[in-house]
């Protein structure tokens, strides 16, 4: 037999019909999350049909994107932008029209789609995840393969459970080695973007390999594979091992007794063959690795925080001198400028990428004692509401609120800045979350993504500060 | 396609609007605060809303979308990697509603070109030369047209050379028979039966 990937084990055994010269492969869904943005037009779609939904036992809704944040009063959320509120409502009447199981604003359960996922064990090794969301390749760090679809592809999933798949090809990025004190997983993935370019990875699924991958726990394994879109990649994909089953166990929809110890053998299979052939591979050495920041606009644009914003000058192309030019003309730098001491407005922890417990528990580390520089605002949003309460009852919140900084409701947040939680024109952020796009967190704000550390580490100086050097 | 999916495309021959600029996210091409719509219709008014206006809401005369002739121009050229970033269907949605029905680029981002083919809008990736062709004569004779054929993979540069463009076969069986593919895959009921019944369900969210 010959040696597969993980990625090829995952397709082959979710091929209903093997692609063809003329057609694409039919590929089961086993697990299909649903949010308000992205799935109106699709329910619209099945209405207009008359089809129901195929399986809502493999279907899962939760509001994120343009709920508000605000602190609840009296336990409710209030959601005053009519347009988001009709959205939500939209979800809700459609998820009880479809029978659909929704977390919404009132479950204890809700929060971002990715983060909740995994943290309610319906993430598990082996399975096929879609989303209407680009940062569905989240879940790919407990090997599944998994990524994002558009709105015409939830409709596909909700009436069929399957999609239209050509294969992609199979990048291989190993990290071997120990990481030096101060960088973290965010760091890995946005020197890995920075590496492979913006669009490096297209047409491609990831694996993540290498010893500095197998000693990350699971929050950080999800920051990697989160931001694998940054890079283009259709999903990237982190192999099982202990680490992944310690994690699933005991969760509320992970599988117990027989089927658990059915589900451990599976999951021990699901690693590339020894001698398995990736159309490429990229390296890097772990303990050359710093903590890493972006200086543009695009996550590539990404340099070591100690380092120099570059000079388009130097630049290889025409069209690279011209993207460099308008980033740094958009986020007002100069070519050969340092970043650290560059003053910033607004400090976001939270998104997809940083905002479960081990992210918040990091920032708080930071904030502990110290407070949040004058004329800054931070903002911590943890992901779920199920990482707020375990937040809580460490006493994060406290900390975080007495180092000055907004505790905030469960959701996207300034991540996508579609709920009011944004930048003003012109205010600079430094931001946990995955995208740094002209205007992502607000209209004309400019944005410095980079790791909860150094994201705290910048609150309490009031500019951009390396974590390794913080006073 | 759906049910609002434009009528098939076989040939085009248009002006172009020319947008250099590589790696056009998503963002820019409708920014978020678009996205709280629950419709498909509309979103043309706001496609590239921050690069179209400015600050005080006025529009920016460089911006190529500005200029009188874009209205009627069904070809945006771009470049590389267009359409990089969310997955948000509401991009191409934008671009139709404007009145855009081709891209060419020398490459589109996975999510955005399937996105884009499964809606009617035809993204056509030449390689880098023809693509700096392209732009060169666009350059010369801004109003020169440009002709692209689905049926025979080419399209036709305002100097009359002809160039090849590579589509998915079925997507292109689709675009060029209106084949529906939701009806496609409503279609596999019995193979996906199959499947389920040889594969258990690995979890339970109801």
């Amino acid at each position: 037999m010959t040696q597969r990937t993980l990625f090829e084990k995952i397709w082959d055994d979710h091929q209903v019909r093997p692609e063809s010269e003329s057609t694409p492969a039919v590929l089961y869904v086993d697990l299909h999350l649903v949010h308000e943005v992205t799935s109106p037009q699709a329910f619209a779609e099945l209405r207009n049909r008359g089809a129901r939904v195929r399986r809502p036992d493999l279907t899962l809704a939760t509001m994120d994107h343009s709920t508000p944040t605000t602190p609840r009063s009296a336990g409710r959320l209030q959601v005053l932008d009519t347009q988001a509120s009709a959205q939500l409502d939209q979800l809700a009447t459609n998820c009880g029209e479809f029978g659909i199981r929704l977390f919404d604003l009132d479950d204890s359960r809700q929060g971002i789609v990715h983060v909740i996922g995994p943290e309610q064990g319906l993430t598990q090794p082996g399975m096929t995840i879609v989303c209407g969301d680009s940062h569905t390749s989240t879940h790919g760090a407990f090997g599944a393969l998994a990524f994002g679809i558009g709105t015409s592809e939830v409709g596909y999933v909700l009436a069929t459970q399957t999609l239209l798949q050509r294969k992609p090809r199979n990048m291989e990025v190993r990290i071997d080695g120990v990481l030096p004190s101060g960088v973290t997983a965010k760091d890995i993935i946005l020197a890995i973007i920075a590496k492979i370019g913006i669009g490096g990875a297209t047409g491609n699924v990831l694996e993540y390999t290498g010893s500095a991958i197998r000693a990350l726990g699971m929050e950080e394994r999800m920051t990697i594979c989160n931001m694998s879109i940054e890079a283009g990649a259709r999903a990237g994909l982190i192999a099982p091992d202990d680490t992944t089953a310690n994690y699933v166990s005991g969760r509320p929809f992970a599988p117990v007794g027989a089927e658990w110890d059915a589900a451990l053998s599976r999951w021990d299979k699901l690693t590339s063959d020894e001698g398995a052939r990736y159309d490429r591979s990229v390296h890097l050495e772990a303990k050359s690795l710093a903590p890493m920041i972006t200086f543009g606009t695009n996550p590539s644009m990404a340099i070591p925080i100690d380092g120099r914003v570059p000079d388009p000058a130097a630049a290889s192309s025409g069209a690279e001198r011209t993207d460099l030019d308008k980033a740094l003309r958009y986020m007002a730098l100069e070519p050969g400028q340092s970043l650290l001491g560059h003053a910033v407005d607004v400090v976001f922890v939270g998104s997809c990428t940083n905002s479960r417990i081990s992210d918040l528990r990091q920032a708080a580390a930071v904030m502990r004692g110290r407070h949040v520089a004058p004329g800054v605002r931070m903002l911590v949003v943890p992901g779920s509401r199920t990482v707020k309460t375990e937040a809580e009852a460490e006493g994060l919140d406290r900390v975080f609120k007495e180092a000055g900084a907004e505790w905030r409701e469960a959701g996207c947040s300034m991540c996508i800045a579609m709920n009011g939680d944004q930048l003003r024109p012109g205010e600079s952020a430094v931001s946990t979350s995955n995208r740094n796009f002209e205007g992502r967190q607000g209209k004309g704000g400019r944005t410095f993504l980079a790791s909860p550390l150094t994201a705290a580490a910048t609150a309490v100086t009031g500019a951009i500060a390396d974590i390794r050097t913080l006073s | 396609m759906s049910a609002e999916t434009l009528e098939p495309i076989v040939t085009l021959t248009s002006t172009c609007i020319v947008l250099p600029a590589e790696n056009v996210d998503t963002d820019q091409i409708i920014p978020a605060r678009f996205l709280k719509t629950i419709g498909r219709r509309g979103l043309g008014e706001h496609l590239f809303a921050d690069w179209r206006v400015d600050e005080k809401g006025l529009p920016r005369p460089e911006f190529p979308l500005n200029s009188p002739e874009a209205r009627d121009s069904a070809i945006l050229v771009a470049g590389h990697n267009f359409g990089c970033g969310s997955s948000r269907e509401h991009a191409p949605w934008a671009l139709i509603d404007y009145g855009f029905r081709a891209l060419i680029s020398t490459g589109f981002a996975d999510i955005f070109r399937n996105n884009a083919l499964k809606t009617g809008l035809l993204p056509v990736a030449l390689t880098t030369s023809a693509h700096a062709m392209l732009l060169d004569q666009l350059a010369e004779s801004p109003r020169a047209p440009v002709t692209i054929d689905l049926e025979t993979q080419t399209a036709t540069l305002p100097d009359g050379t002809l160039h090849a463009f590579a589509v998915d076969p079925f997507a292109r069986h689709c675009l060029l028979n209106g084949v529906d593919e939701l009806g496609f895959l409503l279609g596999q009921d019995a193979a996906i039966a199959v499947y389920e019944s040889t594969h258990s369900s690995r979890v339970c969210t109801s």
